[in-house]
Order: C-alpha cells, then structure tokens, then sequence
C-alpha cells in the first residue's frame, strides 16, 4: 500500500492529470455549492426528468451497444474495397455539433423527411419521429459509431494466433474468443454510452417532443441561466455524480481482467468466414443510418457556403488551434492515466462525463473571476474544458492497448532493463499506435464541435465555429449557418480522419 | 497564498489598464445575438464611438446571470438585451441604478415610465407560418381549432424568453382555462426545442408549419431574402408585449460614459440602426421613419403585457399549466 502511494506521488503526468480532473469536476462543484451557500431542494418536475433521464440513458446504451456488436463484427471479420474509409466515416456522427444532429435526424425521420417520402409513396402511414423513441434514435445514432468503434477495437486486439489455433482445432470461435472478448468490452461501452446520454439535453428535448422529454441537465440550464437558483443546480448537478458513480462500479464488477494473452502481433486471418451475407446487411444497415443523415447536413450546407465569409475564416482557424491544443492535453493525460496502474484512474477516467458542463463553466467562472476577466482567458478555459470533457474517451479508448502492451511485454522489458521513456517509446507507442490515433481524432473533433463554455467566457473576436452558427442561426441567416455546419463537419472530420490515419500507419487495417 | 493571490490579481488590473491607454472603456454585456457580426452590436458601437472618445467593448453571454455571478464587481458598466421577464430578479439584486434618460422620445404601444430600465426595440410574440401553404388564423381560438395536421414549434419556456412569454400569452388570453387550452394545442405540437433558433431552424427548413416567434420576423424574410410568403398571424384577442431593454450598472467606473450610452439609447441614431438588424420595431422612432418592409407589418390591435411583479406571481404557475397539458 505504501509503495503504491509512493509511486503515485513519484508518476508526475499522472498527479497533474488527477489535480486537474478533480479541480474542474469536483472542484468547480464545490465553488458552485460554496456560492449558494447550500443545496436547494427538488420539485415533482425534477423527479420527473431524473426518471426519464435514467430511462432513456438506460435504453439508449442498451439499444446502442446492441447494434453495435453485430456491426463490429461483421466489419472485424469481412475485407472490401473501401473499409477503411467507411470505418472512418462512420465514426462522423459522433462529432457532429447536436443542433446540426437533430436537423439532419430531421431531414431523413422528420415529417418532411426522406423516410416518410418513401413511406408516403408506398403508401405506409407517415412515421413520427418526435416521442422517447426519436430520443433512442438520436442517441443511437450519435454513439453507435463510438460503440462500435470500442468493440471493434476488441476484435482486432484478438491475436491472430488464437483464430489460428481455433481453425486448426475446429474450435468455435464465438464461446472461446470473442464472447471473454466481449465481456471485456461491452460493460466499458455501455457506462460511456450510459453517461454521454446521462447528460444529453437538447437533443432529448427537440426529439422527445416536449416536457416529457426533460433531463436532468436541462433542469440544470434552467436552475442556472433562468431562475439563477444556484443550489439546486448544485444538488441536481451531484445526483448526476451519483448515477455515474454508480454506473462506474456496476462496469467494474461486470468487467473481467483480460486473459487471452500475447500474440506476435501478426495480421488476422479468419477462416470462420460463413454467413457473409449477414455480414454485409449489418454494414449497409449501419451505414446508411449513420451517412444518410450526415448527407443531408451537407447537402444543405453547401448552398450555404457561398454565404461564408471571413469571421467564419477566423473562427474556423480559432476553432482549428483550440482542438489541437485540446488534443495534445487530451491525449497526455489519457496516456498518464493509462499508465498509471491503478483502481483510481477508472474513476478520474469517467469523471468528466459525469459533469453537467454548465456547472463545471459556472464553477470555473466562479473561481477564475476574481482574479482574471474571463474574456482573457475564454479560449484557454475552452481549450482545457474540451480536453477534460474528451478524456473519458480517449483514455477508454487506449486503456485495453496500454494495459495489453504493459502485461505481454511488461517482462520482457523488466528484463532487457527497458523502463521510463524508453520503454514507452519502443514497447508501448508502437503497440499502442492504432488507438491512440483514434483517441487523438475523438478528442481533436469533439472539442471543434462542442459549444461548451465558451458561450460563458466569450468576448469580441473569440467566437469558435460552433458559437458562430448558433449567432447566424439567431440572426435568421439560417442558410448562413448550413454553411459553417458544412465547414464545421469538413473541418471536425479532416481533422478526425488525419488523426485515425496517422495512427493506423502501417498498422494493416 | 492569499496576499499572492491579491499580487498577482492587482498585477493583472494594473497591466489591463495599461494597456488599454488614455481612451476610457465602456463595458457593455450583451447577448450572443445582440453582440455578434449580424446583430446591431457592431454598428451601434461604431455609432457611439463616434461621438464618445472611448471604447465600447461588448462581453457577449447570458447577460443577467452573468450580472449576478460576477455581483458587486462586475466589470459591466451598462447591461443590454434584458427583457421584463428577469427585471425584477434584476432590480432585487441592487446592482442596477436609475437611469437619468428622457423617456418621452419613446413610442412603445403602451406606457412606460421604468426609472431603472431603457426600452430599446420591442416586438411581439406572434405565430409565424408560410402563406403559401396555409390559410393563416385570425384568432387564438382558430389555431387551437385547426386540425391536428398542421404541426407546430414552441420553444420551452423553462429555457427560452420566446417559450416564457407564449405562456404568458396563453395565460393572458385564457386566465383559469389556460391549461384546457394547452390540451387543445398540445396534438398539434410538433415539439419543444431548447432555444428560439432550433425552432425557426424546423420551420425554414419545412419540418414544421407554424412557428412561435415574433410579428417582426417576416421583416427578415422581405428585406434581406424578398421573400413574401412569411407571415405572422395576427390574433384578435392580442398579442404579448416583448421588449428589450438597456441598464446602467450601480458599480460602474465610467458613470458619466454609461449615461451618456443610456441616452444614446434612445436617439434616432441608435433606434435608426436597430429595425434591419435586431429585426425588431424600434422603441423610440416614430412609425414613418422605420425602413420599408417594417412599415407594412400589420400590427395587433390588441397589446397583453404583464407587469413584472404580476408576471413573476403568474410564472410558475402558466409553466406548469403548460407542462402538465404536453405531458399528458
């Protein structure tokens, strides 16, 4: 026990990534809590939302992760022209900026949209969107990707040995490998998903059809921003702490330690290719339920685009630096977290996601403004916010990857006197390379498309693309910001894609 | 640690007003739409610029909590974009002053003698929908009693002001039955967004039929699109007062600099810029000399206004009218 202390004290990146989580989640709580001087008390509404925002985060992570096992395994094990890409692509609507989401859901599941067209023409009654399933719906299209990315990652981390081994057997691959490999996997993917939907709000609230529709984080918007009662921002903001505490243990109980061990890193061969039909139906289900809608926004972006001119230049160059120093942050401390072997950087690691970012804005707001004016500092609290923010994912997604390097190979190199820096940069990065790409790419796009606080802190000039189609659509130049989405979803993309691709760099994906 | 903190603070202050140099700064706090490239922010603070020897900075956010936030030092030496739904949360906080600016320039469509607040432009809330396609309603009761088909946006009223005052609305038409008529419009409810441009943004793009909104939006749609066919339904039974309105901070360092912007407030040369880019009547030019196209908005007989203290009894209650009818 006291060398485990010690050794926290000693790993340096690691402690500053705990400060720093703990400062902005709890930390900016507790400011909040400390200003209204207690917590409020909760009415019949707020049950009401903490009711229906459990039950839609319960349903939406279930129904998430449920499509997203077939999906990945059926990308796992088929090979086509053009893969990768549509790996990448599909991993698109996970980045999108929620307003640009909900009007793209709309143009394909609205009333107006293309699939009531095709029902219409068939003859079938007009399917609505808007009620608790429109919100499953858009849930699920924001985090199959994600979830299907995360599984997908545990396939490819099976070594090749072991299907090899497998066919030569005639063992059945599904009960040997994949389903230990799914335990693994699965209860990570469904807390992520659970706590991204845990504090979902105008997506619940524009697709679930009215009231019914209400979250616990939109009564937090109202608490702060409409009836400025503080204290129970603060008490709703720690009932969602409690959920994800919850949430946090029930997936570290289900989750066993992984047991496949070491393979030689070789590309995998499957011979357990039946039912290739299956396969491919999965895919183009998948596909076209995520791209369809992503087409949209862009098809109606580009008439816009004309309409652009150079504040959105700059706002896209601010955004541009603000996610790539959002990244590089993001990125260090998932790897300082990952290295740091221990029960608590699995809760630092979920922390953020837990938090409402009004409260965490608020908080901050709280402790920086009596020693600086928060318009100096907006895209530095910006930058570090989205980082935070991002760090469930990124260190979710490099988890597995350190931890299989570090027990396959953490020997060999106790044995060749490897450690510190040296040891990371030949045994883990190499091992590592493939997620870390995606964690980067996550974290660069989240952080472009995340209103976030900025809308707190910003003064003149400091307006990132996502603030900037907010005020063109509150200015009715509607056509005008479905040209910043455009550039929005291009540039959330380029950047994700560069990020991917750099990390699968002759890795044979 | 503490006195290090103070240190480091007061360095930060020093080098501020230093680099600012000898001109004054007018700190204006503005919403995100009043501040930004297309909203009037820009042209207004060139206009005052102009005559005041200083510099208008605008913080753009969500003005009043920020206001109480911040307290007793805030930078903001004037607030702008309040509406009559938080003025009196604004007033109770004693961080607002009178203001000393002639009032009888105004020419809202009812009386206002605030010694605290200054209008600046108004609307009202009105039910936008396309003329192409629909007929329009001359009445509440004809919305209420259109078929279910025609589906309608609202904005919460629990995060929007547009959604706050349509419950206000409701209640001022309705009174006691306000819920029944909630029942009878909740089928044609599309749904409720978070915020006013969520909405509209269903309504453009043709999700949605009739959008809750104000009688100037068309404005938008004539001048900047020539587009004719956005009309706001004009009801007989009246339409919610919604105006928006400017403060001079208590604390301020510039009290003579935020005076002279609370009168600038009201000159034509302010209210002149404001129809084309806040979309909005101006609160304080007579109707001859506002711009083509806001001329020939056809304007309710009928203005509803609740007083603040009367709309700050009826909130809860017209809110939960509402949810409790959409919850069914």
């Amino acid at each position: 026990m006291a060398q485990r202390a010690v050794a926290i004290v000693r790993f340096i990146p690691g402690f500053l990534t705990v400060a720093l989580v703990l400062g902005l989640t709890l930390g900016t709580l507790v400011a909040v809590i400390v200003r209204a001087e207690g917590f409020g008390g909760l009415g019949p509404g707020e049950w009401s939302a903490i009711r229906f925002t459990l039950s839609q985060a319960v349903v939406s992570a279930l129904v998430s992760v449920g499509f997203a096992i077939p999906v990945a395994r059926a990308l796992s094990r088929r090979d086509f022209w053009g893969r990768s890409f549509l790996i990448t692509l599909m991993g698109a609507p996970f980045l999108l900026p929620v307003i640009v989401a909900i009007l793209g859901l709309v143009a394909v599941f609205g009333r107006g949209g293309l699939l009531n067209a095709i029902l219409a023409s068939v003859g079938v009654e007009p399917a609505s969107i808007y009620g608790f399933h429109g919100v499953v719906l858009a849930h699920v299209f924001f985090n199959l990707p994600l979830a299907t990315r995360m599984i997908l990652q545990g396939w490819l981390a099976i070594p090749a040995e072991r299907f090899r081994l497998a066919a030569s057997l005639n063992a059945p691959v599904g009960p040997l490998l994949e389903w230990p490999m799914l335990r693994r996997t699965v209860p990570g993917a469904l807390l992520v998903i659970f706590l991204i939907c845990l504090t979902s709000f105008a997506v619940a609230l524009t697709l679930g059809g009215g009231p019914r529709a209400t979250t616990v984080e939109l009564s937090i918007y109202q608490a702060v921003l409409f009836d400025f009662d503080l204290g129970r921002a603060a008490l709703l903001a720690c009932v969602q702490f409690v959920f994800c505490a919850l949430a946090a243990v029930l997936a570290y109980v289900a989750s066993p330690p992984a047991g496949l061990g070491a393979g030689l890193d070789r590309v995998v061969t499957r011979w357990d290719g039946r039912w290739a039909g299956f396969d491919y139906l999965w895919i183009i289900l998948a596909a076209a339920f995520l791209l369809i809608p992503l087409g949209m926004v862009l098809a109606r972006g580009l008439q816009g685009l004309l309409l652009v001119d150079w504040p959105v230049l700059a706002a896209a160059w601010r955004s541009t630096w603000v996610a790539l120093g959002s990244t590089a942050l993001c990125v260090s401390m998932a790897l300082a977290l990952a290295l740091w072997r221990s029960r608590w950087a699995q809760v630092i690691g979920v922390l953020p996601l837990a938090t409402s970012s009004l409260v965490v804005g608020t908080g901050l707001f709280l402790i920086l403004f009596p020693f600086v004016s928060p318009r100096q500092v907006a895209l530095l609290v910006t930058l570090i916010i989205n980082a935070a923010l991002a760090l469930p994912f990124a260190y979710r997604i490099i988890l597995p990857a350190v931890r299989a390097s570090l027990d396959d190979f953490g020997r060999l190199s106790a044995q060749l006197g490897l450690s510190g820096w040296a040891r990371f940069r030949i045994v883990i990065l190499p091992r590592i390379r493939r997620p870390l790409g995606f964690a980067a790419g996550v974290a660069a796009a989240l952080s472009m498309g995340d209103l976030g606080v900025i809308t707190l802190f910003a003064g003149e000039g400091q307006a990132t693309l996502p603030l900037l189609m907010y005020r063109l659509m509150g200015a009715y130049q509607m056509d005008a910001a479905a040209g910043v989405g455009f550039i929005l979803v291009t540039l959330s993309f380029a950047l994700f894609w560069v990020f991917d691709r750099g990390g699968r760099v002759r890795a044979d994906v | 640690m503490k006195r290090t903190l103070l240190t480091v603070a007061g360095l930060f202050c020093a080098t501020a007003a230093f680099a600012d140099g000898h001109a004054k700064t007018l700190t204006v706090y503005a919403p995100d739409y009043f501040g930004s490239e297309w909203g009037p922010g820009p042209s207004i603070e060139a206009a005052f610029e102009a005559q005041c020897d200083c510099d208008l900075v605008y913080e753009t956010g969500n003005v009043l909590p920020r206001l109480l936030l911040e307290g007793q030092n805030t930078n903001a030496d004037v607030v702008i974009g309040l509406n009559t739904d938080v003025t009196k949360q604004a007033r109770e906080s004693g961080l607002l002053a009178s203001h000393s600016a002639d009032l009888s320039a105004l020419t809202l469509p009812i009386e206002w003698d605030d010694d605290m607040f200054v209008p600046f432009n108004y609307s009202h809330t009105a039910f936008i929908y396309d003329n192409t396609k629909l007929d329009g309603f001359d009445s509440f009761e004809a919305l209420l009693d259109a078929p279910d088909d025609v589906r309608v946006v609202i904005q919460d009223p629990r995060t929007s002001i547009s959604g706050l005052a349509l419950v206000l609305w409701v209640n001022a038409v309705y009174g006691d039955e306000a819920e029944a008529a909630w029942a009878r419009l909740a089928p044609k409810i599309l749904t409720v967004t978070q915020g006013w441009s969520e909405a509209y943004g269903l309504f453009t793009d043709g999700e949605a039929d009739v959008v809750l909104s104000f009688t100037t939006s068309p404005a938008y749609h004539i001048i900047a699109e020539e587009d004719l066919t956005k009309s706001a339904a004009i009801f007989e039974e009246g339409h919610y007062f919604f105006v928006e309105l400017a403060a001079k901070v208590a604390g301020t360092d510039n009290p003579d600099l935020a005076d002279q912007f609370m009168a600038f407030v009201l000159t034509p040369e302010f209210q002149s810029l404001i129809p084309t880019t806040n979309w909005s009547f101006p609160a304080a030019l007579p109707q001859d000399q506002w711009p083509a196209g806001f001329q020939e908005l056809p304007q309710p007989r009928t203005v509803l206004f609740y007083p603040e203290d009367a709309a700050a009894e009826l909130r809860d209650e017209a809110i939960e009218a509402w949810r409790s009818a959409l919850s069914q």
